[in-house]
């Protein structure tokens, strides 16, 4: 197992692990069972993971495959720099919003894939991993002349300075010869 | 355009089929689709045995699923046995969960149901918990109350409510049953084994996929101790007939033994027998069996007679095993203790069976394939201990039927055609009265020849072969190179007066770009006016829709002139 990234299956684990909390939740309040605000509760941590854990970091080594529509959560987990980079920090997020949802039969599923997601991100940290975002890559140039042009030129030929290339008068419209030329009249 | 099912592998295949997704081996996996080639059946044959049966297997297994949901749930819901247990519930869910595991798409599906259905299980439940413990701290006489006070305090087992005590949590009686407890341990087993199983998981990394899946010993052991503690209730027969809770219902403060006017006795209940087991315990033998059987087959022994190194990190072993017998186009699933105890990688088989050895080709592309790469270049004086098993896979006997075939190998799919045109070569040489071919083409399309290069070396050797027996014309093949670029293609028109190629050194001539399937077509067409043409297509699934449209086109509709047929088997 020498290559793996774990995050990336903790990653899926704590996706799944929201859903659970979500449903619970709702099965709780719904039913209006005894401790319902535990599940109330439970469905927001379980939205908040879901957004979390939604766009998949970027592999160290191969493609990663983007989940449909990922590009919009990227740019908000972004821009918590840190606080979403380091694995570490998630793993102590999530075992706390698995806590709570932990008093409640209907969302003790949730808090223990929680907790399992949370183990999982503490050993992708203390392997040294990180997420990083799947970038979009900057739209090609269309192409001239149907693709055959593989190296356009980006600067213009080399040309002499403007003086140089200023027409000689009319006058001075004849060849001068660099050796002095004799007619040899005969 | 019929979807890819693979046919009907037989039994003793099904667990094995988990191994060929998402393996970086030589196994087909081209853009994800497996190695398939499609049915296309002129219109007077039926229509393609395999994909009918396989519909129809998996139709009559959900309709049994849905089947039996149906009427549990309606056995709960309106049987007088379980008047009480509905009163105090308000209803009840049973579901089945089956397992029956023959090849990938069905496992797949299987997974999806059971997934789903214990969902539906796991929220019922929630929700049994709950009103059985509202019912028994409710101290407002109502029938719900009246029936969970009904022999909690007895020793006998004729209780209706599991929920005893008046001042505890659903979540305190889930750890503290049987049935809660292994419900959670085993619903924790199967979102592991869920997760770990995802496409993307399981395409990069396979051995947490790989491992994470044996959790399904645990979910089974569980699943059958689920229901042994019986606290699903319902009346008892005899209590039946002394307590109709129809009547008896209304008037709960009636009941009495000892209250001669009184028609009601106190109902009884008793618990239903857990049922699971009797579900589970057939596929779990079939699978114990067939576990114990590959182990036997992996412990003969198995001597390497060579192992070659080609380029681009190509690993050749040739093998011998006792009692190995082998058809073209199978596979073999290989295990290397010394590199890993417990994976099991299917490879094709590249040799042919007439030869006394067989052989696979392995590249190396991924972590167990390294590691058995330098186990075998690190020369140690005690070749590493190679275990076997198979060979699976359907044998492509049509091959030889036809007067002439037209085989396409695209990209990695051209691993199983070695083994095919060794045969067709031995046969052909040897007279064999069951080759019926007279002539082949092969198409081999691929980006670069790099890791083939010993299928290369393979075709010069037939190529040389049939030169020396006067029998070139047997064998017609062309090499497509579809990853070509403007320095090759020169370097190729300035050689065009060489007698071999200067890409291959073969005496074809390399072709670049995609084959023109018309032009090839009208050729055979016409150079055969009279015959039976099989095309045998490994790559995929878009090559296949334009070769069973090419198929179709240059097929004459009068029967004694040329036909071609698209055939479609895994190889």
């Amino acid at each position: 197992m020498g290559r793996i990234e774990w995050a990336m299956w903790a990653n899926e684990q704590a996706l799944a692990s929201g859903l659970i909390l979500i449903t619970g939740g709702i099965v709780a309040v719904a039913g209006q069972f005894k401790g319902w605000p535990f599940a109330a509760y439970a469905i927001g941590a379980g939205v908040l993971v879901c957004l979390l854990e939604y766009p998949r970091g970027k592999r160290k080594r191969g493609s990663t495959m983007e989940r449909c529509g990922q590009k919009y959560m990227t740019a908000v987990v972004k821009v918590f720099g840190p606080l979403t980079r380091n694995y570490y920090v998630r793993a102590i997020l999530h075992a706390v919003l698995a806590v709570p949802a932990g008093f409640l039969l209907s969302t003790i599923l949730g808090t223990v894939c929680l907790g399992i997601a949370s183990g999982i991100y503490l050993l992708a940290a203390i392997r040294g991993e990180e997420w990083s975002p799947i970038e979009q890559k900057p739209p090609e140039r269309p192409q001239l002349g149907g693709g055959t042009i593989k190296q356009p030129p980006a600067m213009p030929p080399p040309r002499p300075p403007a003086e140089a290339r200023k027409k000689p008068p009319l006058e001075e419209a004849g060849h001068t010869n660099p050796v002095a030329v004799t007619a040899e009249a005969e | 355009m019929l979807p890819s099912f693979p046919p009907w592998l037989p039994w003793t295949h099904l667990r094995t089929c988990l191994h060929s997704q998402g393996l970086p081996i030589q196994k087909a996996t081209r853009n994800g689709n497996s190695c398939s080639l499609a049915i296309l059946h002129p219109p007077q044959h039926p229509a393609p045995r395999h994909f009918n049966w396989i519909v129809g297997a998996l139709t009559t297994w959900l309709g049994l699923n849905v089947f039996l949901f149906v009427y549990y749930f309606l056995l709960f819901d309106k049987d007088k046995k379980f008047y009480y247990t509905r009163v105090v519930l308000g209803c009840c869910r049973r579901t089945m969960r089956k397992q029956l595991d023959h090849n990938l798409t069905f496992h797949k599906l299987v997974a999806y149901s059971i997934a789903l259905f214990t969902a539906v299980h796991i929220i019922a439940h929630l929700c049994n918990f709950e009103w059985y413990n509202d019912s028994q701290q409710a101290a407002d006489g109502s029938l719900s109350s009246i029936l969970s006070d009904l022999h909690q305090d007895e020793e006998s087992n004729k209780w209706l409510n599991p929920i005893r005590s008046n001042n505890t949590t659903p979540a305190y009686v889930t750890f503290t049953t049987i049935p809660g407890l292994t419900g959670v341990i085993i619903t924790v087993a199967l979102i592991l084994m869920v997760t770990s199983s995802m496409e993307f998981i399981r395409r990069s990394y396979f051995e947490v996929f790989w491992y994470m899946h044996h959790l399904f010993v645990i979910y089974f052991a569980g699943l059958v101790i689920h229901g042994i503690a019986g606290l699903v209730r319902g009346q008892t027969a005899e209590s039946l007939k002394e307590h109709n809770p129809e009547l008896c219902a209304q008037d709960p403060k009636q009941w009495d033994r000892k209250n001669k006017h009184s028609q009601c006795e106190e109902p009884e209940f008793g618990s239903i027998p857990a049922e699971s087991w009797q579900w589970v315990l057939a596929p779990i033998l079939l699978y114990v069996f067939e576990r114990v059987l590959r182990f036997w087959r992996s412990q003969q022994r198995v001597v390497v007679v060579k192992a070659v190194m080609h380029p681009s990190k190509v690993l050749e072993l040739q093998m011998h095993k006792k009692g190995f017998s082998m058809e073209v186009g199978q596979y073999i699933f290989i295990n290397c203790p010394s590199v890993s105890c417990l994976e099991w990688h299917p490879f094709t088989l590249t040799s042919a069976p007439e030869e006394d050895f067989f052989s696979v080709h392995i590249r190396a592309a991924g972590d167990w394939t390294e590691k058995l790469n330098d186990t075998f270049q690190q020369q140690k004086p005690k070749t590493p201990r190679i275990e076997v098993d198979g060979p699976f896979g359907t044998a492509s006997e049509d091959v030889f039927q036809y007067e002439a075939a037209m085989l396409v190998g695209a990209g990695i799919g051209v691993t199983p055609f070695a083994s095919v045109l060794k045969s067709i070569w031995y046969k052909f040489q040897h007279a064999d009265q069951r080759l019926k071919t007279k002539k082949i083409y092969f198409y081999w399309l691929c980006r670069d020849t790099g890791a083939f290069a010993w299928f290369k070396d393979l075709l010069a050797s037939l190529e040389q072969e049939m030169e020396e027996s006067g029998k070139a014309g047997f064998l017609n093949y062309r090499l497509f190179l579809t990853g070509w670029d403007n320095s090759l293609a020169g370097h190729a028109a300035f050689n065009l007066d060489n007698d071999t190629d200067v890409v291959t050194g073969l005496r074809q001539k390399t072709s670049f770009g995609r084959p023109m399937w018309n032009s090839e077509f009208s050729a055979v067409a016409t150079a055969h006016p009279r015959s039976v043409v099989g095309v045998f297509l490994c790559g995929p699934e878009a090559l296949a829709t334009s070769l069973q449209k090419c198929c179709h086109q240059y097929s004459s509709l009068d029967p004694r002139k040329v036909k071609f047929y698209f055939n479609k088997e895994n190889f």
